[in-house]
């Protein structure tokens, strides 16, 4: 039984297909990761998902519910978190006060609140920052703030968007093996991903979108041997 | 010290005033250049409140809250929502149009006349180590005090207020954490016109009461968030102060009939030298 299930989803802006009869599943408990050239519509498919973006038609199943055109923090609400290719931090609160926020969509009581903040702050390694204001935090921090904010609504499937894009190289395995420690707590993950050697590390499945259509979905070596996707990086010239 | 007495009086009444206009705009970036008619508009609800149930302008505070909260959730609903994602120019127009056509019905229903409310509970004044203050504009200052630190303390430590604040800094983020930016807006809305309802109803124990008294407030209150930091409800606090004692220092050194000179010449002088204001963050 798979925990999300999108159906032809498609979304045009003017005459430019953003988004074209999207179909794929995502099983409980995987990470799928979702590739592309720039402009293939990964982020698209993540506002379409979310509610950030009215989509023309499709729909999009998730645990059996039609979630497909609903307002983004009734989407919330029901259990699927997301975290921004850019970051969108409460710069002027504390990362306290920013993961709490998060934890009040599921919890009212402060006290109780705070205790799963800090809960969850530890678990993404920041402890020692949680008084710091969100504008004082690294990039590197500022992506497992994101991260920390989207888990504290207790969310059962994960979008991410470019977790480890724009940070330097030596933060980045932290926040993959972060990664594979959300999937070890249940989260469901879908990441949008530029690196293929990541991709390759941690994903169960992989869709590869070009042009707003999705030209493979299939296990990562499948796809890392798929002729269509192979043309679709090499046509590009800034495909990294 | 006469001078600065009376100009930190009225300054804490021009913060609590300034604070509503800097909730709103600082939650959807909005102005609201109808603020100075809300607030006569919580004039004339005192006033009528007095004039046809006998109720003191003190006692009917609550039901002013109401009436002005309801009237901005109003606004959000029926003419906000639908400029959020429109231009600046059409946002201006929405809220300027609201300004006058507002005016423009209370002429019409209540006359340009100047009214108030006779013999009001507060009336009198005391005297403190040779100073003269009134009554009633003492009590005024103390309650919007008392008004502006509590809504300091809802924005900044209750649940809703930490929402509301996350809204105003990103409004996509917060809607992601499951945060109804609808309901926030409108509840911005219900509690910039309440901080004015409190205004309105001291004021009008001692302010003569007619359609047009709001437009120097709002100015006044303009000048507010300008010099405090757009967005920013500390910075109201402060600048109102400052506001009412270049007021009424400006009035006693230089000369009275420019009092309104001063302080706009403040809000000259932060345009040019520092437009983010004190605490802004724009």
């Amino acid at each position: 039984m798979s925990i999300l299930k999108v159906e032809n989803l498609s979304k045009s802006f003017g005459g430019i297909h953003a988004n074209q009869d999207i179909s794929f599943e995502v099983q409980p408990g995987e990470i799928l990761g979702v590739i592309g050239p720039n402009g293939a519509g990964k982020s698209t498919l993540f506002d379409l998902i979310t509610g950030f973006t009215k989509p023309d038609k499709g729909s999009v199943i998730f645990q059996d519910q039609n979630i497909f055109g609903l307002r983004p923090d009734k989407i919330s609400n029901l259990g699927v978190g997301r975290t921004f290719q850019k970051l969108k931090p409460f710069a002027d609160q504390t990362l306290l006060e920013n993961v709490m926020i998060g934890a009040f969509s599921k919890e009212n009581n402060q006290k109780v609140a705070r205790d799963k903040a800090l809960e969850i702050i530890e678990f993404v390694q920041l402890l020692e920052k949680r008084h710091h204001y969100a504008k004082e935090l690294s990039t590197g921090q500022r992506k497992r703030l994101e991260l920390a904010r989207a888990l504290a609504t207790d969310p059962k499937l994960l979008l991410m968007d470019e977790v480890t894009g724009g940070v330097d190289q030596k933060t980045i395995p932290g926040l993959v093996e972060l990664v594979k420690k959300l999937r070890d707590r249940g989260v469901t993950v879908i990441t949008i991903e530029h690196n293929i050697n990541i991709i390759m590390d941690i994903s169960n499945h992989v869709l590869a979108l070009d042009q707003g259509k999705k030209i493979a979905f299939g296990q990562p070596k499948e796809i890392q041997n798929n002729q269509k996707v192979i043309d679709a990086y090499l046509g590009t010239v800034d495909a990294a | 010290m006469q001078a600065v007495i009376s100009g930190l009086l009225m300054g804490l009444i021009y913060a609590l005033i300034a604070s509503g206009l800097s909730l709103i705009f600082g939650l959807m970036e909005i102005v609201n250049f109808a603020h100075g008619e809300h607030l006569m508009l919580a004039m004339f609800s005192s006033f009528w409140l007095w004039a046809l149930l006998g109720l003191d302008p003190i006692v009917s505070i609550p039901i002013t809250i109401l009436i002005l909260a309801v009237c901005g959730i109003a606004t959000h609903y029926f003419l906000i929502r639908y400029v959020l994602k429109a231009k600046m120019l059409v946002q201006i127009c929405a809220t300027f149009g609201l300004a006058i056509f507002i005016r423009s019905f209370a002429q019409f229903l209540w006359t340009p006349d100047f009214r108030n409310v006779a013999d009001p509970m507060l009336s009198g004044r005391i005297e403190f180590a040779g100073i003269f203050i009134g009554q009633p504009q003492f009590t005024a200052a103390i309650v919007c005090l008392f008004a502006f630190i509590g809504l300091y303390w809802f924005v900044t430590k209750t649940e809703t207020g930490l929402a509301l604040q996350a809204t105003s800094q990103d409004r996509q983020a917060a809607e992601v954490l499951g945060v109804p930016s609808n309901k926030m807006f409108a509840l911005g809305w219900g509690l910039g016109l309440g901080c004015v309802a409190i205004a309105g109803s001291m004021m009008s124990s001692y302010f003569y009461i007619f359609p047009d008294v709001g437009i120097n407030f709002s100015l006044f209150a303009f000048v507010a968030v300008a010099l405090g930091g757009f967005g920013s409800i500390l910075g109201c606090l402060y600048a109102g102060i400052i506001i009412g004692l270049v007021e009424s220092l400006g009035g006693l050194l230089i000369d009275p009939s420019f009092k309104l000179l001063y302080v706009f010449a403040i809000y000259l002088l932060v345009v040019v030298f520092k437009p983010q204001g004190m605490f802004g963050r724009y």
